[in-house]
């Protein structure tokens, strides 16, 4: 348990000290949360934008931690040799895997502690949310994001890792129902955007907080989907150095 | 019991045999040499030991260990030093060396490492603005930081400066003085010659020789000299029964022992003569000697 806390506090050291993680993880999400909630440019079907946009923004961070932020970093570290070298300490896979659990939950906890409040603040009024769904949604997700930004981590070279994970949140975050509802996708889009696990989970969300999911048992099971399969093709692929 | 023992190792990557059926020991206590070309498969025997990679076929145990099966245990005890990076670029220098001491239950030590690797004053610059050398510093500190018993340096003195490398020599040998079993690749002789208790040389993924310097130069001695670029060695043949090989522009080799009546022999001679002699060097060979000699070339 000691090494996985020394390991723990150098992962979280290593996110909290770099500048593009801390953006990407906090900056974009609450930027896009008061932004489109003060500027009602986007087609949300809400009376206040706020209510469509407050459970994607939530799915967005995960999604931004869990595999954006994990992905980067980790293809980094086997780019730099550091998994390598991490390898021949007494650390061990199974408890680097552990701290870097830890610290994506860490940041999560982080990123939803300053997301909901200002939410709150802009005039988010779920109703009667079902937080311990949003939760169980948000573990599922954050399983299966991970399990895709190490999948692309643990083969691709570090600069290539980089520029796909960019690029695969951005299609990830507009087919996602995170900032764009379903319903304003063509109908061929609109059925890839709800097998993606952006997408499931933001539906997820949108159930669980504000009771206003398009299919929630469908992207309960894609969500699950995601989530069993990203965590093997991972495994499966993953390369340490 | 040797600290490391490899014996009959094989490592295949498919139809390619980087390592082909070797077997040799290195003692606590002692700098054993691994030497080779580039590509000799120095890399791939280290790794085994360290338990990075599995061996094809053929034993390897390293303090009693198995790495293949019980590299937790081992790497509580083990130092590995990787040729190149191991650091994450925005670590600071005392913050890396702390992490990593820290994993071995040493991070109370973490400040005098830093400072018994020179780095003292760069204890807060980050990996990406060190120098070469100051990198493999660090690398070697984080080496240390598990207070091996058998430390595997690859490389340790690589794009390091000639203070350096004194530095980092000192180091070595103070580790080996303490009991550690040092285990270090390179392939350069002169480092070896430098540092190395017990040579293992490797080539083309074989076993070419192993033993001490002094048991590799056995039975190849040799004087070595320059002088003129026009020394008539067929005169001096004819004159002292010395044989004589020109081996460059202007430098001999007398394949023979170094018998002070022979190098009177050969000093007289040249003198009578008018050339001069300089760079006089008699006894066994140099290990780049003995290397092109076992391998048939030079390293790369």
């Amino acid at each position: 348990m000691r090494l996985t806390f020394v390991q723990l506090r150098a992962e979280l050291r290593r996110v909290a000290g770099n500048g593009e993680q801390l953006l990407l993880t906090l900056g974009i999400p609450v930027l896009l949360l008061v932004f489109f909630s003060l500027v009602d440019v986007l087609p949300t079907g809400t009376k206040e934008p706020i209510d469509f946009l407050a459970p994607g923004i939530l799915a967005l961070a995960t999604m931004s931690t869990a595999m954006v932020s994990l992905g980067i970093g980790t293809g980094f570290e086997r780019s730099y040799h550091v998994l390598k070298r991490l390898g021949a300490t007494p650390l061990g896979r199974p408890r680097l895997v552990a701290a870097k659990i830890g610290a994506v939950i860490a940041v999560e906890v982080v990123q939803f502690a300053v997301l909901i409040p200002v939410a709150y603040v802009l005039g988010w009024n779920p109703g009667s949310p079902n937080w311990a769904l949003g939760v169980l949604g948000i573990v599922v997700g954050t399983v299966a994001f991970a399990g895709i930004g190490l999948a692309l981590a643990g083969r691709l070279p570090g600069e290539i890792n980089l520029a796909v994970q960019n690029g695969l949140y951005l299609v990830l975050l507009l087919l996602g129902g995170m900032v764009i509802p379903f319903a304003k996708l063509p109908g061929v889009i609109r059925a890839v955007a709800h097998a993606l696990p952006s997408g499931a989970l933001a539906d997820v969300l949108h159930d669980a907080l504000s009771n206003a999911g398009t299919q929630p048992g469908r992207s309960w099971i894609v969500l699950c989907v995601w989530a069993v399969v990203t965590p093997l093709i991972a495994a499966g692929l993953f390369r340490w150095d | 019991m040797a600290a490391v023992e490899v014996e009959d190792l094989t490592v295949r990557y498919g139809d390619v045999v980087a390592v082909d059926s070797i077997s040799f020991t290195a003692a606590a206590g002692q700098v054993t040499t691994v030497l080779g070309p580039n590509g000799a498969g120095k890399t791939s025997t280290i790794e085994v030991c360290e338990g990075y990679r599995r061996a094809t076929s053929g034993t390897v145990r390293v303090l009693g260990f198995d790495p293949a099966t019980q590299q937790r245990q081992l790497s509580k005890r083990m130092g590995v030093m990787l040729q190149e990076g191991g650091v994450y670029p925005g670590s600071g220098v005392t913050e890396t060396v702390r992490h990593y001491a820290s994993l071995y239950g040493n991070g109370a030590i973490a400040e005098s490492l830093v400072a018994a690797v020179g780095l003292a004053e760069r204890s807060k610059a980050t990996w990406r603005r060190l120098s070469g050398g100051e990198r493999q510093r660090l690398s070697l500190a984080l080496a240390l930081a598990a207070k091996p018993d058998i430390a595997f340096l690859d490389e340790p003195t690589s794009g390091v400066d000639i203070n350096g490398r004194d530095a980092i020599r000192g180091i070595v040998r103070d580790l080996a003085s303490n009991g550690c079993a040092v285990v270090l690749a390179t392939h350069e002789l002169d480092e070896a010659e430098r540092l190395a208790d017990h040579v293992v040389i490797i080539d083309h993924g074989s076993l070419i020789a192993a033993g001490t310097l002094a048991e590799l130069r056995r039975g190849h001695d040799e004087i070595r000299f320059r002088s003129d670029p026009t020394v008539d060695l067929r005169a001096l043949a004819t004159a002292t029964g010395i044989v004589a090989s020109k081996v460059g522009n202007d430098e001999y080799v007398i394949d023979a022992p170094p018998h002070p009546r022979l190098m009177a022999q050969l000093g007289d001679w040249l003198a009578n003569a008018g050339h001069p002699l300089h760079d006089l060097r008699a006894g066994g060979q140099r290990l780049e000697d003995v290397f092109r000699r076992l391998t048939g070339s030079g390293p790369k």
